[in-house]
Order: structure tokens, then C-alpha cells, then sequence
């Protein structure tokens, strides 16, 4: 159990949250004769999945900030029809379009993070006025109906890399990309472990980053195989690539800027915040202003995939996001969360989604098991903690800093004060003795 | 009254995942005698009382408890109220929203055709009020009442549940100094009725005054009891018990190099944060030397907090007047930022709630109030924070495993070590700390002092906010005292004793 420890760099809750996902995998590959990893399925599961993850990395802020925001997929609904008739009658490229969406989704943030942050309102009442509000705003703006928007709008949400360089019989790109994550992986290893040993931290057995370098190596060629060699003119899609770039840009800045730092503190103690100098509103003005925006590019993405904005674009996304989030080993009261591990409780929930509907589920079924695996996976994680397990684990994970990978292990020393904490309770074990 | 044995544990271990927190403690408790357990904090005092009243139910530890000469094993609080244990925990266990009456009766209510009997529960109340020597209408919400009569309200409580053992875990610990004279009287009160009260306690001269005997409790074990009557007992020999040594001065040798005064508030006026027409600081005026430790004497609620934080940028209360003087130059803080950068650093005197992030470990929060000095770009050094942390753990004799420990889990004297690292790191010029010693116990205490100085022989400022006179007497080269808001007074060290700062505390102004 310890070397596996070693192996995904810390974080318990993402480790087992890693291993879900692969048991997942393999499960639904076994039970659909093959149909889960297939270069159309895979393609599919991004497609179709990219615009939740990229609503759960705000909401993951968001929540470690200690708010929550109801008002995601109304205000992905909103930006939608918006930018859908600004290109359909004012005829302005899809660029602009996007820009616009943009700019729109950080007005819309920027109301919703004044009442919030300076206000002082609580953000389950603004964004629960914001879901009824900008759902309306929606219907009324297109009218109740659907508005088709332009092909290169729709390359946002359905593109494909293209083809360029020498015949390979493979996606060059695809390629290329996979290659760079691999020596991405090798050299973040690398680095780490050098750290480690400069400050003279405990550092792993030598065999670790090894089998480490190995296994993600494999997982990521493994895909970058299934991508490059989908129908030709497919490649690893545009949205997917769109949600990594978010990814690491995210998890670059709540690990390791002055800001994050902020988010998580505020989150963890407002009070101790503020006497240490840290402008808790305007924190929180921020996070509640990059959802929104983060919310507007969801939406934009959607509409690009179904090539048209309607009038029930969203409904309920908040609540697969926040579920994703909270999954990804987020506590209810704030402070404890982390991007990558939100990202991973959201693929769960895809792979999930997408493996019952190989098997001929009914959405009936789907919602329960759905609600189920919410329930148990939060449920795990208050038991573990409850029998005093995390102080074990937490000093098992705690020397593993440098530890991080790529975007399927956390980036660098997962946040340690998130990692041993449980969601939905952040009262501390303390014996008092 | 004091005759037989009402309470005795025999042998009792606990132990916690890697950690012994009892090893063979043993206790004898005589019925009518009020019986004072010392300790070290993490000696173990609260894990005994969690063991007796059932919190840590049967089964979890090893050894035998006797109880009016019968061996009982609690399984839960309920079982032990049953048997008329009942503990008063240092953290009230009151429902704010929640009436006097209705507070004494949760759990217990009285009912009438299945209804609760309102007209009882009120009636009871009020004769249990009586009984604790308050004087509020049953009705009130607990919220409007302060906590030294929500304390009473707490044993009023006991009492309805006809208690035997009384537990106080620290019961004076939030309470000024009349209310808490109030609460050892009535325990004595208590006393004279047959009850037996078991208590918790860092105040050693409330002990003195009170306990009937004392057992003392050091790293898990029990030490000794002492018999106040007939042992002679005073403070310095339960300080040797508890510590395992005597400690010739409670306060580190210090000759202090004061030199010009380079920090100046004059006429500070502070309106109330929320009721505007309240002011909380009036009109004050003080300074501050180099390498000066002045103190603050005030009692609880008199406006010290309140000053510290409206100087250390407005954290508290509306600003009405008053300027701040810096190195001769008018200077103004408007924001905590603002105060950090011109040098000021501030310890509360709520670690818990404004101090500390408890889900952050060592080494994040010493590095949290100084965020920019380890950025490079735009990234967070991490390997810098790391050697910060580490740095300042050893200079300040950190117990910790390492600084990736959460600081959750260390005890109060170290968690106050990584606040005063925290403050250290941005390099400040005038450190307020207030009530620096709140919650830890006395060889870590003389350890703090120990830094105040140091940090005052750098040729920082340093103001200390103390309840405890001793303290402020043991410690500051001037005090200044405070009454309700306005600054009362100016001693120098030399004139200063307990009784003419008390009176300068209690006693306004004679010309405001």
C-alpha cells in the first residue's frame, strides 16, 4: 500500500480516485466487449464531457473559497443564445464571438461577485437569483428558440486537429502532444526527486519514479494512440485540448501563486485571512468572476458541439459540477479541494455516464447509480477519517511534496492541508490528551 | 463533610494511534471535596475527564472506575449524567438562539400530554437560576448574556441533573476577573451542599484559593496528590510538580536597551462596529520605544483588543480620529496590507478563530503573511518556504515532528511559536501581541517570554496585552492600563504593582 502511495505522489483521495477511474475503465471494457476504448468512443467521452470539467475547475475555487455558485449553466445558457445571435445578426466572425461571450461572462461574474464579495450576500442566494435570473434572460434574449451558429464557431466545440506534416497514418499533432506530456512526465520526475533531495526531504526508493515514469508513460502513449488513429480528419479534440490547457493553467495557480495560496486560505479561515493581509473580497470577487467566465466558455463550447443555442442549453450542469468537485475530495465548508483531483471526481462521473449508455442503461438508472457513487465516494472519505485513519495516511503522503506528475497525478505537492482532510467535514482531529 | 471516597480510577490507560495519552493514571476523589487536576497542557487532563464522564466510552481504554463504591462502566455522556457525572466542558455547550430555560431543560424537557410544560420548565429554571446566583429572566436568549453568566447557566444546568460529580473543565479560562471570583464561590457554595466538584485548571492561585486537593498529572501519568490543608501547598510547589522541575523565575533574566520612541498614536477614537454611537476607543494616546515591552492592562472588555485592531489596520470598528505617528512621520493604515507593510504585526488573542487556518500545515502558515518575500515570478518557492519554516522552528524550539505537521494538531505553546514565526517572517517593527500566554501552560510560557525579549532586543517595539497581572508586572518596562476605552494611566515598571494597576483599571479617568 505504501509503495502505491509512492507511486501517485500523495494525495490519498486522488489516488483512490485514480484507481476508481481505471476500475471503471476496465469494467465497462470488459462488459461492452471493447466499446469503451475505442478512438470514437474516447473522442466522444471529451466531446461530450469537456464543458462539466471546465465548469468544475471554477467550481472547485469556488468551493474552496467556501461558497458555491447555482448559476452556471443558466449563465452558459445566457452567453450562448447571446453570442448565437450576435454572429447570426450582426454577422460578426466566430472570434469575436467567443470574445464577446468572454467579455459577457466576466460582466455577468463580476455582478455576481459584487453582491457576494462586497455585499456580503451569501452565494447559494446570489447565484440561485442568478440561475432564475440569466435562465430567463436566456429565453427572453432568443425568444424560446433555438439559434443555429456558424461553422467555425462549431470547431470550438466538435473540432479536430488538423493534419499536417508527413503522412504518418497517424495524427501528427496528436502526436506531438502525447510525446511532450511524456517527457513533460519524465522531467517533472526528475525535477522533483532533485528537490527533494535538496532540501533534504525524504525522497522515495529509486525503483518509484521509475515504475511511475513507466505506468503514466503507457497510459498517455496508450491514448495518444487511440486519438491519432481515430477516421481520418479526427484527432484529440479541440475541447479537450481547450479543458488541458485550463488544467494545468489552474492547478499552476491555485498550487502555486501568491493567489491561490489566498483562495485556499480565505476558504480555510476568513478571519485569519484578513489579520494576515489577505483581501478576502476581493478573493472572492475574483473566483466568483472566473466561474461566470469559465461558465460563459462552457457554454460556448456546448452550443459550438450541438451547433445551435437553445433555450434548455445547461440545465442542471451546476449540479454535475459540483458533484464532480466534491468527488474530487472537496469539503462542503471550504478550504480542502484541488483542480486536478476535481477533474478526476468529473471523469469518473463521464466514464461513468458513458459506459452505462454502452451498456443500453436508461437515464433512470444512470441518475441513481450516479447519486449512489456521489453518496458512497463522499461517505469513503468521512469513514477514513472517523477512525483516525487520515493521521496515518496524512504522515504516510505529507514527505511525498515533490512527488506530482502531470495532469493525471496533482502538478506538485498537492496541496498537504487539503490532502488529509475529508469532505463535508472540516473539524479537526485534534487529541487533545 | 469530607469523609468517603466518592470516585476513584485505578490504572487507567488510553491510548490514541501512536500515542500513549494515559499511562496508569490513578485518581482518588473524597465526596465534598473540591479536587483540582493540574497539568501541563497535553498532560493528559482533559483525556481523564473524557474517559470519566463516557465521551471515550468503556472498552476504549483499560483500568477500572469506581463510583460511590460501585465499578461503572460508561458508555456514552447519557450513561454517566445517569449515574450524576456530569462535565462542564471549556467550551460552553449552549445553544445561543436558544432561551435560558430552554438551554437548562435540552434533552430533559418536561412534558405535559405529550406538550412541553412551559410554565414548569420556566418555574424550574428560574429556582435553579436562583440557586447560581444569577439574576436573569429565564426567557433571555443565552446569546445575550455574557459568557461568565452562560457558564452559570451551564451549572445550572448540572444541577437540574441532580449531579454528584461536578466536572469544570477551565472554567474561568474566558472569564474576567469578578466573574470568575463569582463562579469559585458558588463552586464553594456547591461544596457546602455535598457536591463534588473536579476541576481543570491553569490558574494556579484559583487552585490555591480553592482546591481542597490537587492531583497533578505530567506527561500521562499521574504525579501526586497533594492535600492543600495539610501539605502546605502554594503555587511554586504545584509548578514543581507540574514541570518536574522548580522554576526558580517564571520570567527569563532581561535587562532591556530602550531607545527613542518610534511609534506614536494620539487621540485614537474608534466607533463600535456595529452601533455606531458606542465608541470602544477614546481618545487614547500611547507610544512605544525601541526595544520597549509595554504592556496593556485592562480588564476583559475594557477596549484592548479593540484598540490593537483598530491601529493594526482598522481591522475593528469604525475610525473616528487619531493619528499614527511613525518614525516622527504621520503615517495612515487604512488596511491590514497597509499595517503590514509599514511594520506592524498582530497576534490575537484568538488562535483558534482569527490566528490560525487549522487546515494549513507549519510550514504554509509561517510563510502566509509574507507571501511576496518567497516569490519568484509568479510562483510560490516552495523549497524557501520549506527552510523558512524549518529556520524558525528551530530558533523557536518548534515541538514538532516537522513543519509539514498540520497545525492543528500541535499543542497551544507550539501553535503560538508558529504564529510568532508567522509575524517574524515580515520582518515588523512594532509586534502587538495580544494575550500572547492565553491557553498554554508554564514551561512553554517561559519559553514565549523568552522571545518577546529577544524580539525587543532587536530594537523592535513590542506591546503585550495580559489579563494576567503577573505577567504584564514580570514582563513590561510600562504599562499603561485601560477603562472602558480610554487609557487610565501610564506606570512605569518600578511603581507598578498589582494593586495600583487594579485600581487604575477599575476606575475611570480622573479628568475625562
Amino acid at each position: 500500500m505504501k509503495s502505491l502511495k509512492h507511486l501517485f505522489g500523495g494525495n490519498t483521495r486522488q489516488f483512490g480516485m485514480i484507481f476508481a477511474l481505471v476500475a471503471l475503465v476496465v469494467f465497462f471494457q470488459w462488459r461492452t466487449g471493447g466499446k469503451t476504448l475505442t478512438s470514437v468512443n474516447m473522442m466522444n467521452l471529451f466531446n461530450g464531457n469537456s464543458y462539466i470539467l471546465i465548469l468544475a475547475i471554477g467550481m472547485v475555487l469556488v468551493i474552496i473559497a467556501g461558497h458555491i455558485d447555482l448559476s452556471v449553466g443558466s449563465i452558459a445558457a445566457f452567453v450562448g443564445i447571446v453570442v448565437a445571435i450576435a454572429m447570426r445578426d450582426w454577422g460578426i466572425p466566430w472570434y469575436l464571438g467567443v470574445l464577446l461571450g468572454l467579455v459577457l461572462g466576466m460582466l455577468i461574474g463580476a455582478w455576481q461577485g459584487f453582491w457576494v464579495a462586497y455585499v456580503g450576500i451569501p452565494a447559494f442566494i446570489v447565484t440561485l437569483a442568478g440561475m432564475l435570473l440569466f435562465r430567463g434572460a436566456n429565453q427572453r434574449v432568443g425568444n424560446s428558440l433555438t439559434v443555429p451558429v456558424p461553422e467555425g464557431f462549431r470547431y470550438l466545440g466538435a473540432g479536430y486537429l488538423p493534419e499536417i506534416g508527413p503522412t504518418t497514418g497517424y495524427n501528427n499533432l496528436t502526436l506531438l502532444i502525447g510525446f511532450a506530456l511524456v517527457a513533460f512526465v519524465v522531467y517533472n520526475e526528475f525535477r522533483g526527486r532533485r528537490r527533494l533531495e535538496k532540501i533534504k526531504a525524504q525522497v522515495p526508493p529509486s525503483w518509484v519514479p521509475v515504475v511511475k515514469v513507466v505506468l503514466l508513460s503507457a497510459v498517455i502513449l496508450y491514448a495518444t494512440y487511440l486519438f491519432a488513429t481515430g477516421r481520418p480528419g479526427t484527432s484529440f479534440p479541440v475541447p479537450g485540448i481547450i479543458l488541458g490547457v485550463l488544467v494545468i493553467i489552474y492547478a499552476f495557480v491555485s498550487n502555486k501563486t501568491i493567489l491561490g495560496r489566498h483562495v485556499y486560505a480565505v476558504g480555510g479561515n476568513r478571519h485569519a485571512a484578513e489579520l494576515s493581509g489577505v483581501k478576502s473580497k476581493r478573493v472572492n470577487f475574483m473566483v466568483m468572476m472566473n466561474m461566470s467566465v469559465l461558465a460563459a466558455l462552457a457554454g460556448m463550447i456546448f452550443v459550438g458541439r450541438s451547433t445551435a443555442s437553445g433555450p434548455s442549453d445547461g440545465v442542471g450542469w451546476e449540479l454535475d459540477a459540483i458533484a464532480a468537485v466534491f468527488i474530487g475530495g472537496a469539503a462542503v465548508t471550504g478550504g480542502v479541494g484541488t483542480v486536478v483531483g476535481s477533474i478526476i471526481g468529473g471523469l469518473v462521473m463521464a466514464v461513468l455516464n458513458n459506459g452505462l449508455q454502452l451498456l443500453g442503461a436508461g437515464a433512470d438508472d444512470t441518475q441513481i447509480i450516479k447519486g449512489l457513487v456521489l453518496l458512497v465516494a463522499v461517505a469513503f472519505d468521512v469513514f477514513n477519517k472517523s477512525q483516525g485513519k487520515p493521521s496515518i495516511i496524512g504522515l504516510l503522503t505529507r514527505n511525498l511534496g515533490g512527488g506530482g506528475g502531470t495532469r493525471k497525478t496533482d502538478a506538485d505537492a498537492p496541496n498537504p492541508a487539503p490532502t488529509e482532510q475529508a469532505v463535508g467535514t472540516k473539524e479537526v482531529i485534534s487529541h487533545d490528551v | 463533610m469530607i469523609n468517603h471516597t466518592i470516585l476513584e480510577m485505578r490504572s487507567i490507560t488510553k491510548e490514541f494511534p501512536g500515542v500513549k495519552a494515559l499511562a496508569d493514571v490513578s485518581i482518588e476523589v473524597r465526596a465534598g471535596e473540591i479536587h483540582a487536576i493540574c497539568g501541563e497542557n497535553g498532560a493528559g487532563k482533559s483525556t481523564l475527564m473524557k474517559v470519566l464522564s463516557g465521551l471515550y466510552p468503556y472498552g476504549e481504554y483499560s483500568g477500572d472506575i469506581i463510583f460511590q463504591g460501585k465499578p461503572v462502566q460508561f458508555r456514552d455522556i447519557r450513561s454517566s449524567e445517569a449515574a450524576g457525572i456530569v462535565i462542564i466542558h471549556q467550551e460552553l455547550a449552549l445553544i445561543p438562539e436558544l432561551s435560558i430555560a430552554e438551554n437548562i431543560f435540552l434533552g430533559n424537557e418536561p412534558t405535559r400530554f405529550g406538550a412541553i410544560n412551559w410554565d414548569l420548565v420556566n418555574r424550574t429554571a428560574l429556582e435553579l437560576l436562583a440557586r447560581v446566583g444569577l439574576s436573569e429572566d429565564p426567557t433571555t436568549k443565552v446569546k445575550d448574556i455574557g459568557v461568565g453568566k452562560q457558564q452559570l447557566v451551564e451549572i445550572a444546568k448540572a444541577l437540574n441533573k441532580s449531579v454528584k460529580l461536578l466536572i469544570l473543565d477551565e472554567p474561568t479560562a474566558a472569564l474576567n476577573e469578578s466573574d470568575s471570583q463569582h463562579l469559585l464561590d458558588l463552586m464553594a457554595g456547591l461544596r457546602s451542599k455535598g457536591i463534588t466538584c473536579i476541576m481543570i485548571s491553569h490558574k494556579l492561585n484559583e487552585i490555591e484559593q480553592i482546591a481542597d486537593s490537587i492531583t497533578i498529572i505530567r506527561d500521562g501519568r499521574s504525579i501526586e496528590t497533594l492535600h492543600v490543608k495539610d501539605d502546605g501547598v502554594d503555587e511554586d510547589r504545584i509548578i514543581r510538580g507540574m514541570v518536574g522541575r522548580s522554576l526558580e523565575s517564571r520570567f527569563p533574566e532581561h535587562t532591556p536597551t530602550i531607545g527613542e520612541t518610534f511609534f506614536e498614536v494620539r487621540n485614537w477614537t474608534v466607533g463600535h462596529p456595529s452601533v455606531p454611537d458606542r465608541l470602544v476607543c477614546k481618545n487614547s494616546s500611547f507610544h512605544v520605544r525601541r526595544g520597549e515591552i509595554v504592556g496593556f492592562a485592562g480588564l476583559m472588555g475594557a477596549g484592548r483588543t479593540e484598540l490593537a485592531r483598530s491601529v493594526f489596520g482598522r481591522s475593528y470598528g469604525t475610525y473616528r480620529s487619531g493619528q499614527i505617528v511613525m518614525d516622527g512621520k504621520e503615517v495612515t493604515l487604512r488596511t491590514v496590507p497597509q499595517a503590514i507593510d509599514a511594520g506592524l504585526a498582530y497576534v490575537t488573542e484568538d488562535r483558534k478563530s482569527l490566528g490560525l487556518n487549522l487546515l494549513d500545515d507549519i510550514k504554509t502558515t509561517t510563510v502566509s503573511a509574507n507571501l511576496k518575500k518567497i516569490t519568484r515570478g509568479l510562483v510560490v518557492d516552495r523549497d524557501e518556504e520549506f527552510r523558512v519554516a524549518e529556520d524558525y522552528r528551530k530558533s523557536l524550539r518548534t515541538k514538532t515532528p516537522s513543519v509539514n505537521e498540520g497545525v492543528a494538531k500541535l499543542s497551544g505553546g507550539n501553535q503560538q511559536k508558529v504564529v510568532l514565526a508567522k509575524w517574524m517572517f515580515t520582518d515588523p517593527e512594532l509586534l502587538i501581541l495580544d494575550e500572547p500566554t492565553r491557553g498554554i501552560d508554564v514551561g512553554a510560557k517561559y519559553e514565549i517570554y523568552g522571545i518577546i525579549q529577544k524580539l525587543a532586543d532587536q530594537g523592535k517595539g513590542v506591546i503585550v496585552i495580559s489579563s494576567e497581572l503577573p505577567e504584564l508586572l514580570g514582563l513590561s518596562d510600562r504599562i499603561y492600563t485601560i477603562f472602558e476605552g480610554a487609557i487610565t494611566g501610564e506606570l512605569d515598571r518600578r511603581n507598578a504593582n498589582q494593586e495600583s494597576l487594579m485600581k487604575l483599571m477599575t476606575a475611570s479617568r480622573k479628568s475625562a
